[in-house]
C-alpha cells in the first residue's frame, strides 16, 4: 500500500458524468525520488524515504545537501518516511508519482492544519460554555467552568483541557476517494477537503 | 489560483449567448427520467449572477401560477443543453432581489430594445 508526498493546490469543484458537482481538493503530487530504503536488518523497521519539491544550495545546511550528494539525487525541500511499502523493491533514485494511484482509490491524506492561534476552550475543544448571562453571571458565557475538585487533590489533573493554541498539527483525513488524475501534471484530484492551507506539504498514503 | 483553472479549463461553457442580470432567458435542462433523457425548458428571468470559474451559478426566477420559481444553475453544468436569451431587460442593479417582494405588474422588467 504506497503513498506520496505532494503539495495542497486548493480546491474547486468537477462535474461528474452524470452532471453532478464534485468538491475537490487539488493536489500535485510527485515526482518523488526515493532517497534511502530502510529495511529491518539494518533499521529495525520497513520504510522508504521519499522526498519532494526542491530547494536551493544555499538554503541547506551542507550536511543535508551532502546526503542528497552522496546519492547522487538533486536537493529536495522535503524528506519523509512512508512505512506502507514492506515488500516493494524500490531503490535508492527511483521515481515515485502518481501513476501509484488510480481513479476510485481510498487515499488518506496527512498534514498540518492551518493555525487557529490562542482559541478559548469553546472553540478549542467544544465545551458548551457556563450558560446564560442571567442568574448574576455577567461574563462567563463561554468560560471552561471547574477545572477540578477541592482539597483533594489540591491540584489540577494533567491533560485538563483549557484554552491554548489551536491548529498547526497533523491530521489525517482517511477515506478520500480519487476522482481524477492528471499523470502529465503530476495532478491528482480527491474528493473533499484536507487539512492545511495552500502550498502545504501533504502526505497521501493509499 | 491559475494551476486550479486550468484543471477546470476543458469543463468551462462557453456556447451561451451573452445575458446579464434582468434578461429573460429559456434554459434547457437535460431532465434524466428512469434511462430516458429529456430536455426541459425552463424560462424565466435571471436575477443573479455570482461567483467565477467552476462555481458560477445564475438565478432564474419566474412566477408560476402566482407562486414565485427559483432556480440556481451551476454556469457550467453539463446538465444545460442551451441557454436563449429571450429579450435583454433594462435595470440599473445586478441582483434584482427586490423583484421577490413584488408582484403583478410592478415585478415586469422593461425591455431595453424597446422604447
Amino acid at each position: 500500500m504506497p503513498g506520496l508526498l505532494g503539495k495542497k493546490l486548493g480546491m474547486t469543484s468537477i462535474y461528474s458524468a452524470d452532471g453532478e458537482i464534485i468538491p475537490v481538493t487539488v493536489i500535485e503530487a510527485g515526482p518523488c525520488n526515493v532517497v534511502a530504503v530502510k529495511s529491518i536488518k539494518t533499521d529495525g523497521y520497513d520504510a522508504l524515504q521519499l522526498s519532494f519539491g526542491s530547494k536551493k544550495e544555499k538554503h541547506t545546511t551542507k550536511p543535508v545537501s551532502g546526503y542528497f550528494k552522496k546519492r547522487e539525487l538533486t536537493l529536495a525541500a522535503v524528506l519523509r518516511e512512508f512505512k506502507n511499502y514492506s515488500g516493494s523493491e524500490y531503490k535508492v533514485g527511483d521515481v515515485i508519482n502518481v501513476e501509484i494511484l488510480t481513479v476510485g482509490d481510498k487515499v488518506k491524506v496527512s498534514s498540518k492544519s492551518k493555525g487557529k492561534g490562542f482559541q478559548g476552550v469553546v472553540r478549542r475543544h467544544g465545551f458548551s460554555g457556563v450558560g446564560g448571562r442571567t442568574h448574576g453571571q455577567s461574563d462567563r458565557e463561554r468560560a471552561p467552568g471547574s477545572i477540578g475538585q477541592s482539597s483533594y487533590p489540591s491540584r489540577v489533573l494533567k491533560g485538563t483541557k483549557m484554552a491554548g493554541r489551536m491548529g498547526y498539527s497533523r491530521f489525517t483525513v482517511s477515506g478520500l476517494k480519487v476522482v481524477k488524475i492528471l499523470p502529465e501534471k503530476n495532478i491528482v484530484l480527491v474528493k473533499g477537503a484536507i487539512p492545511g492551507s495552500v502550498n502545504t506539504i501533504v502526505e497521501i498514503n493509499k | 489560483m491559475d494551476k486550479l483553472n486550468e484543471i477546470v479549463a476543458d469543463q468551462m461553457r462557453d456556447d451561451y449567448p451573452a445575458f446579464k442580470a434582468g434578461d429573460r432567458v429559456r434554459v434547457h435542462v437535460r431532465v434524466i427520467e428512469g434511462d430516458k433523457e429529456r430536455v426541459q425548458p425552463y424560462e424565466g428571468d435571471v436575477i443573479s449572477i455570482r461567483g467565477s470559474s467552476a462555481s458560477k451559478t445564475f438565478t432564474v426566477r419566474k412566477v408560476s401560477s402566482g407562486v414565485g420559481v427559483e432556480r440556481i444553475f451551476p454556469f457550467n453544468s453539463p446538465k444545460i443543453a442551451k441557454i436563449e436569451l429571450v429579450r435583454e431587460g433594462k435595470v440599473r442593479r445586478a441582483k434584482l432581489y427586490y423583484l421577490r417582494k413584488l408582484s403583478g405588474k410592478a415585478a415586469r422588467i422593461k425591455d431595453k430594445n424597446q422604447r
